[in-house]
């Protein structure tokens, strides 16, 4: 069988006010990014847990990528200063387990960002094709 | 062989329209495909001076933008053009993306001649350049823009009615009453109005229905039946049993995603019983039959895979409570906004995500429980923020349907920039106006107004806001149930062009003083000149600020009016004289006013000699050299911008555009809203316009606002976050990190407890919890864990383990 071209499994956690929006803005226009992610809406970034993130890691995903409101403008006024010092810590632990860095990226997208929206999964998935497969998840498969 | 369509802009009386691609409405042409007569075609446009009533270049622009996206062969779209008018919100930015990314081809020329190619269905464009040579070229298919005018049946309707209509035949209203016909009772919003696109006609359609509502408010609900309260079927005994329907969205899903094959997918998931497809979800026909299957096959769970939530799931969510279900047992998978359209390239890779995303939505569905909501009390009261025009309408409007205002301006005066005014595009004196508004507002016992104010803190959310407002050294706290936004604009001043290093260059607004003051400078002129987009439709500012060019053609007539012989010049790069008033700039030009085009890169240079005299250098579009021109005075139309408004976006959670102004819910939809309940916006804060626009805005936002305000109660819970008190431990984690405080320790029984009232369901609390012991309702754990775990399930042993 043909070796088949590594597609990287990218879940996507997007706050519904901010970056979702971004990203149905980036629908409306017809902007195209690869089909890789799979998304799941939450109502803020800071709904997104460690133990969500780790959870996505664990199953086989190759990267992960939050997207909130920026600074300052949190539909939940500070939801998104949860969000950054829960992924500092996450990329520490996550380099401490030997997963390459830049598996694990969050972004601030605002509503009207359509275009850096789809820049951002863009440039994400092209990352994440060019590290390949998840380390954690050939050492579960292997396992 | 390549496709070349041409769209040609406005058209004489004789031509007929052959659209061959709809008027854009929706996202894109519901059915068909691009085909050219032989292959590919090309479009083009012809404008019409004639008849002037110019028809909206966005429309045709984005036909240009759709046909390319949709014809699977290169296709060249070249439209022929007079001027470019994108003086919407965010519309020039969209003409920009049309000629730089698209590479639709914008030609400026009055078309000359049209002929049909022999043997074939090709049409031959003859057309003069900008440079004098003639042109001639083939297109398969041309597209005619045309203009707007009232159809027969509705001017006789008018008359039946009494309703009086103007010389371009549309309904005769003034500016300071856009929405009033002159037949009182009787309102008009929309094309007849006058020619306007979508955001405009649905702000008018508010507007009309706030007037109304003044006029009816005393007989509100006398005649109101409720609407039946639907019995809630208990479902908590029953295992899962889901409905999952597909939409098509006519092609714009169908086009790229197998819908059918979704459908059968999601057959084979846990839980569902039952899968249909259909054109589109969201239609009256749909919505019954959704309720139909619901009761057949006693679904106890929805899913609807289409486009976005953040659209249609208030919809969805009504139609399963009519049909008796608990509004929260429904989930959508984005396959549009987050699927087709942005996979259009790769129809199979969408196809997949497609499937992956519902099998997601139909787990993360088995999961839901019924959520309860409960009732909050309305506080029947408004904040209006600014005391301009629009705020002092929107306040008239919420009073004048019976509920208190409270207007807060930063100034210690009223009127705004409508003070600096002189008149309106038809000519309305508006010094009387503002007067007579000003008064209206003080005498009103409804309205309160605050000057030398302004709003430091907001409290709450819709119905039941507190906020403060700070007036010289002391705090007032202001109860309401919605708020306005209509804080304003202010012209932005210029660095070039020697503003403020010479007395005889003005903007806008200072000509307009000048001329009021009869100021000898400019009533005894020999010679005057106007720039076009100063500061506007530049890379700093790519918008267009849409009353600049109405406004120097009104003050250049004005000039011709003072002295016939005053030489008068405009410079302009598209002169964006919209709807009726076109025939503003028929007059000008007919007065002898001369009107120069230049572009981005050739902007017109202004030098000062020893004696303060001027000198305006540009290169004039006909002659193809430069010109010198020397004003005695000049105008600059420059950009209107908005100042300090971060401050008030934080305070009401807000958005903004990324050119500085609120950022409505949605540009078409909800012109006035803000995705944040309760909160509305009017007037040069929203985006550039004149008053008439500003005035029916105000109306609307006021429109919306009672909408809020009339109800009773405001239904709050839904989606809340519970913290099961058996496993809590009270550590307090959740108090610290809920931004609303709605988390309280308790210290008899050692745990923590949500507020459901307060919570407004953002779920910090819930993943900071160290015992995972918080469950944000709709978005537990269980949920987002399940819903990854579908996201990465191996589609090939998932299909093999459904059999």
């Amino acid at each position: 069988m043909a070796e088949k071209e590594f597609e990287p499994k990218i879940i996507g956690f997007f706050c519904n006010w901010c970056t979702y929006a971004g990203a149905d803005l980036a629908g409306v226009s017809r902007l195209q990014y690869p089909p890789n992610i799979r998304v799941i809406r939450v109502m803020c970034s800071g709904t997104v847990s460690p133990h969500h993130v780790l959870r996505a890691f664990q199953k086989g995903a190759d990267g992960v990528l939050i997207g909130g409101c920026h600074i300052g403008d949190c539909h939940y006024l500070r939801g998104n200063f949860m969000t950054i010092k829960r992924m500092r810590f996450l990329q520490d632990l996550l380099k401490f387990t030997g997963c390459e860095a830049g598996r694990l990226h969050l972004e601030w997208i605002s509503a009207a960002e359509g275009p850096k929206f789809a820049e951002t999964v863009r440039n994400f998935t092209e990352k994440i094709k060019k590290l390949g497969p998840s380390r954690l998840k050939l050492a579960a498969r292997a396992a | 062989m390549k496709t070349r369509t041409v769209w040609i802009l406005g058209m004489a009386a004789f031509l007929l329209s052959i659209a061959v691609i709809s008027l854009p409405v929706s996202a894109a042409p519901p059915t068909g495909n691009v085909i050219g007569p032989q292959g590919h075609g090309k479009g083009g446009r012809i404008d019409d001076r004639k008849d002037p009533l110019t028809n909206q270049l966005r429309a045709l622009r984005k036909e240009a933008i759709i046909a390319k996206e949709h014809s699977k062969e290169p296709l060249d779209a070249a439209v022929f053009y007079m001027d470019i008018r994108t003086h919407g919100k965010e519309f020039e930015k969209y003409y920009w993306r049309a000629r730089d990314e698209f590479g639709v081809r914008f030609i400026r020329s009055r078309v000359h001649t049209i002929d049909a190619v022999p043997g074939t269905d090709d049409v031959a464009i003859r057309y003069l350049k900008e440079d004098g040579t003639l042109e001639t070229e083939h297109f398969d298919m041309l597209v005619l823009s045309n203009g707007f005018e009232v159809s027969p049946k509705v001017l006789e309707l008018a008359k039946t009615l009494g309703v009086e209509v103007n010389a371009n035949k549309f309904a005769d209203t003034s500016s300071f009453t856009p929405v009033s016909t002159s037949r009182p009772g009787i309102y008009v919003c929309g094309a007849f109005q006058g020619p306007k696109d979508i955001p405009q006609s649905v702000m008018e359609a508010s507007a009309a229905a706030a007037a109304s509502s003044e006029l009816l408010s005393p007989a509100r609900f006398s005649l109101a039946r409720k609407k039946p309260v639907f019995e809630e079927r208990d479902v908590s005994l029953e295992t899962p049993r889901i409905g999952v329907f597909v939409c098509h969205c006519g092609i714009n899903i169908a086009s790229v995603v197998d819908v059918e094959a979704v459908r059968d997918y999601a057959k084979t998931l846990p839980y569902v019983e039952f899968v249909e497809n259909s054109l589109f979800a969201c239609s009256q026909d749909t919505q019954e039959l959704i309720k139909e299957r619901i009761k057949e096959h006693n679904l106890n769970r929805v899913v609807v895979a289409s486009c976005t939530p953040r659209t249609h799931e208030p919809t969805f969510q009504e139609t399963i409570k009519e049909a008796g279900l608990n509004k929260y047992l429904f989930q959508m998978a984005n396959i549009r906004d987050q699927g087709s359209w942005v996979h259009a390239n790769v129809p199979e890779a969408a196809t997949q995500r497609a499937k992956d995303q519902v099998r997601m939505a139909v787990a993360s569905a088995s999961l839901q429980t019924p959520l309860q909501e409960f009732d909050l009390p309305v506080t029947k009261a408004g904040l209006v923020i600014g005391g301009g025009v629009a705020g002092m309408e929107a306040a008239l409007g919420l009073a004048g349907q019976g509920y208190k205002a409270t207007l807060v301006e930063k100034k210690d005066f009223l009127g705004g920039h409508a003070l600096k005014l002189n008149q309106t595009w038809n000519g309305e004196v508006v010094k009387p106006y503002v007067e007579e508004l000003i008064k209206k507002v003080n005498d009103n016992p409804l309205v309160e107004v605050f000057l030398n104010a302004e709003v430091t803190d907001v409290d709450g959310f819709v119905g039941n806001f507190k906020s403060l407002v700070s007036q010289q050294g002391r705090e007032i706290e202001v109860e309401h149930g919605a708020a306005i936004i209509a804080m304003g604009g202010h012209s932005y001043k210029p660095t070039e062009y020697l503003y403020k290093d010479n007395p005889r260059v003005f903007l806008s607004l200072e000509m307009d003083q000048a001329l009021r003051e009869k100021n000898p400078m400019v009533t005894g002129a020999k010679c005057a000149a106007f720039i076009q987009c100063v500061g506007s439709r530049e890379p700093e500012r790519p918008y267009c600020s849409r009353v600049c060019c109405t406004h120097s053609v009104e003050s250049a007539v004005n000039l011709k009016e003072i002295n016939p012989d005053m030489d008068v010049y405009i410079l302009y790069r598209d002169l964006r004289t919209y709807g009726l008033r076109e025939n503003l700039y028929k007059e000008a030009r007919e007065k002898g006013v001369i009107f120069i085009r230049f572009d981005l890169e050739n902007k017109p240079q202004v030098a000062q000699n020893a004696k303060g005299e001027l000198t305006v250098t540009v290169r004039d579009h006909i002659l193809g050299i430069p010109v010198n021109l020397h004003p005695d005075v000049l105008t600059l139309a420059s950009a209107i911008i908005v100042k300090d408004q971060e401050k008030l976006a934080k305070l009401f959670k807000v958005p903004l555009t990324n050119d500085g102004f609120f950022l409505e819910a949605h540009m078409k939809l909800r012109p006035v809203d803000f995705a944040t309940d309760g909160v509305f916006v009017a007037g040069l804060a929203h985006y550039p316009k004149p008053m008439d626009e500003a005035i029916a805005q105000a109306k609307a936002a006021a429109a919306r606002a009672a909408v809020v305000l009339a109800q009773d109660a405001i239904r709050a819970g839904g989606v809340v976050a519970q913290i099961d008190a058996a496993a809590c431990s009270g550590c307090q984690a959740c108090v610290g990190v809920c931004p609303f405080g709605a988390i309280n320790y308790k210290e008899r029984e050692d745990v923590c407890e949500v507020n459901q009232a307060l919570c407004k369901g953002c779920g910090t609390c819930a993943a900071n919890c160290p015992s995972e012991c918080i469950t944000l309702f709709g978005f537990s754990h269980k949920q987002i864990y399940t819903q990854v775990d579908e996201a990465l399930a191996e589609l090939e042993a998932m299909e093999e383990a459904a059999g």
